[in-house]
């Protein structure tokens, strides 16, 4: 403004309609590198006085914090959960093989007979013949249940032949008739195709994996709610600190950045929480498991989140506080307008 | 500086608070505001702050027309202005110089030019040494001062005071008016709402007056 203005007093100008234009710019002082300098303080200053207000108030923190971590941490233990059922399936090879249990009455010489019948299929490109004693013995080694063997006077197995048909052989109803010729063959007491219960396995786990993630987008949606909640209720405790700063000229902008840090820090906190205490339940859970395993062979470990699964936890949690709060924001922060 | 043309503002529920107000305050001129209560003072300067929207009329301020500016634009319209209210509105959660400092750091400045201002702006209303003090723990005078300087730091050219001396005794009042004073002469205009008529009468400045929403004498 320059001094020499106020001697004009009382002379009006013609009224001018001028487009409105910022201004601002030109005022803010110092060079560029100050500016940066006061936008970086800016954010410091929110990060840590967001983290302070949370830490002020310690109990009601904690709650709204606990919660939280609770509804993640079940929605990533039932994520774990899944991937360890998955693993048990990933084991198990999908092939097209087919099983052909025998009668009881079948003789091994009868068997290597038909082994040779069978390998003539045009469809067949191989056949093992595993006879009772194999059986036995390799059930022996693999099931854990020696000893209960050992007692038993006979042998209980059937003679099996494991038929792997030919690899041009993939379509399924194919092979479903392949498996009927071989089920209507007289020595055949029972024909499996292994693919069929991998197949009903693997759908029964996708199954569980649809209802860990519809169960994940409600608990996440939770998890919006209660930090939208519980920034709206600091939002309310300071409204006047809202209202004085748009006075003297904040942007919503300026006044947001605060109360989303609050957000960031509510969703981290519950993230790096809730990874504990899914930490703990593993460990919890991981000897018994361990136990279990070791009697069918010790082929089977828990597994948990690793590196990439635990920061993408923390990241999601941190993401969901950062949007809960700037939905309650821009919700609330119109209303203050209206109002 | 300040040009209302034909303003008036009409809330659903209550009617027509102002009517067809028109006046122009010049550049550095300094003015009262006042009529009885629920005359239309406090609207009045909330339209000049863009809390409202006129209902009909233009406001145009240093020629740039309120009605037409945008809501993201609010901000650095209002950073043209100082203002100052009858209950302080400091921020009680922080030191005198944070609350000081706040136009300044919204506004973007660095640490040290911040510093530099608000030093300035508490020398200014005789509050050195006060910086570090919270604002309870200050007297109403130098609340409002703190006040003051908040309004001032930023250098804006237009100060609007609502009842600035309304809960200060005559002494503080006059100080108060003396800081006014000063501020206007260096170029500053101020639009000072109030109803304290001796104090009005005592100082020969422009006076605009309301009735029913009407302006009545400016």
């Amino acid at each position: 403004m320059k001094r020499s203005n106020k001697n004009r007093i009382k002379k009006d100008p013609p009224v001018r309609i001028v487009k409105p234009e910022i201004r601002q710019t030109a005022k803010a002082g110092g060079n560029f590198k100050d500016k940066l300098n006061a936008y970086r303080d800016q954010h410091a200053q929110a990060l840590f006085s967001s983290l302070g207000r949370l830490v002020a108030t310690p109990f009601v923190s904690m709650m709204t914090i606990s919660v939280l971590a609770i509804a993640i941490s079940l929605a990533s233990g039932f994520y774990i959960l899944v991937s360890n059922l998955q693993q048990l399936t990933s084991n198990l090879e999908t092939s097209n093989q087919i099983s052909l249990f025998l009668r009881e009455d079948v003789s091994d010489a009868h068997a290597k007979k038909l082994v040779d019948s069978i390998k003539s299929d045009k469809n067949v490109q191989s056949v093992k013949l595993i006879t009772k004693e194999q059986a036995l013995q390799e059930f022996k080694t693999y099931s854990g249940f020696g000893a209960a063997i050992n007692a038993l006077e006979t042998n209980p197995l059937p003679i099996v032949l494991q038929v792997l048909p030919k690899n041009a052989l993939s379509d399924k109803e194919e092979l479903s008739e392949l498996l009927k010729n071989f089920q209507q063959s007289p020595e055949v007491d029972f024909a499996q195709m292994d693919l069929q219960w991998v197949d009903r396995l693997q759908s029964i786990i996708s199954l569980a994996r649809l209802f860990a993630n519809l169960l994940s987008l409600l608990l996440g949606t939770a998890v919006l709610f209660i930090v939208g909640n519980s920034v709206r209720l600091e939002l309310h405790n300071r409204r006047d600190e809202v209202v004085i700063s748009k006075l003297v000229g904040a942007t919503d902008a300026f006044i947001r950045r605060p109360f989303l840090y609050t957000g960031f820090w509510i969703g981290f906190i519950s993230g790096v929480l809730a990874w504990f205490i899914v930490a703990l339940l593993m460990l919890i859970l991981n000897h018994s498991v361990e136990a279990l395993s070791e009697l069918y062979g010790g082929s089977f470990h828990l597994l948990f989140l690793n590196f990439t699964e635990t920061i993408t936890l923390i990241l999601l949690a941190s993401l969901l506080g950062v949007i809960g709060s700037w939905a309650v924001l821009v919700f609330q922060l119109q209303y203050t307008k209206a109002s | 500086m300040i040009n209302f043309v034909n303003v008036s503002k009409r809330y659903a529920e209550t009617g027509d608070v102002l009517r067809n107000i028109s006046f122009h305050l010049q550049r550095g001129e300094m003015a009262f505001l006042t009529g009885h209560s629920g005359a239309g003072k406090s609207t009045l300067l909330r339209l000049i702050a863009v809390m409202e929207r006129v209902s009909r009329g233009l406001i145009l301020l240093d020629d740039q027309d309120l009605s037409l500016a945008k809501e993201s634009q609010l901000p650095y319209i209002r950073r043209k202005m100082g203002f100052i209210y009858q209950d302080y509105k400091l921020l009680h959660d922080r030191t005198v110089f944070d609350n000081v400092a706040l136009p300044l750091v919204i506004a973007g400045y660095g640490h040290h030019e911040v510093t530099r201002r608000v030093r300035a702006a508490l020398d200014k209303v005789s509050l050195t040494g006060k910086e570090k003090k919270y604002p309870l723990a200050l007297s109403g005078g130098e609340q409002q001062r703190v006040g003051i300087a908040r309004a001032v730091v930023n250098k804006p050219p237009i100060i609007i005071a609502d009842e600035p001396t309304g809960n200060l005794d005559p002494d503080l009042s006059e100080e108060i008016m003396f800081l006014f004073g000063q501020f206007q002469r260096v170029g500053v205009t101020i639009l000072i709402a109030s109803h304290d008529i001796s104090l009005i009468t005592q100082l020969n400045h422009r006076v605009l007056k309301l009735d029913h929403g009407q302006l009545v004498s400016g």
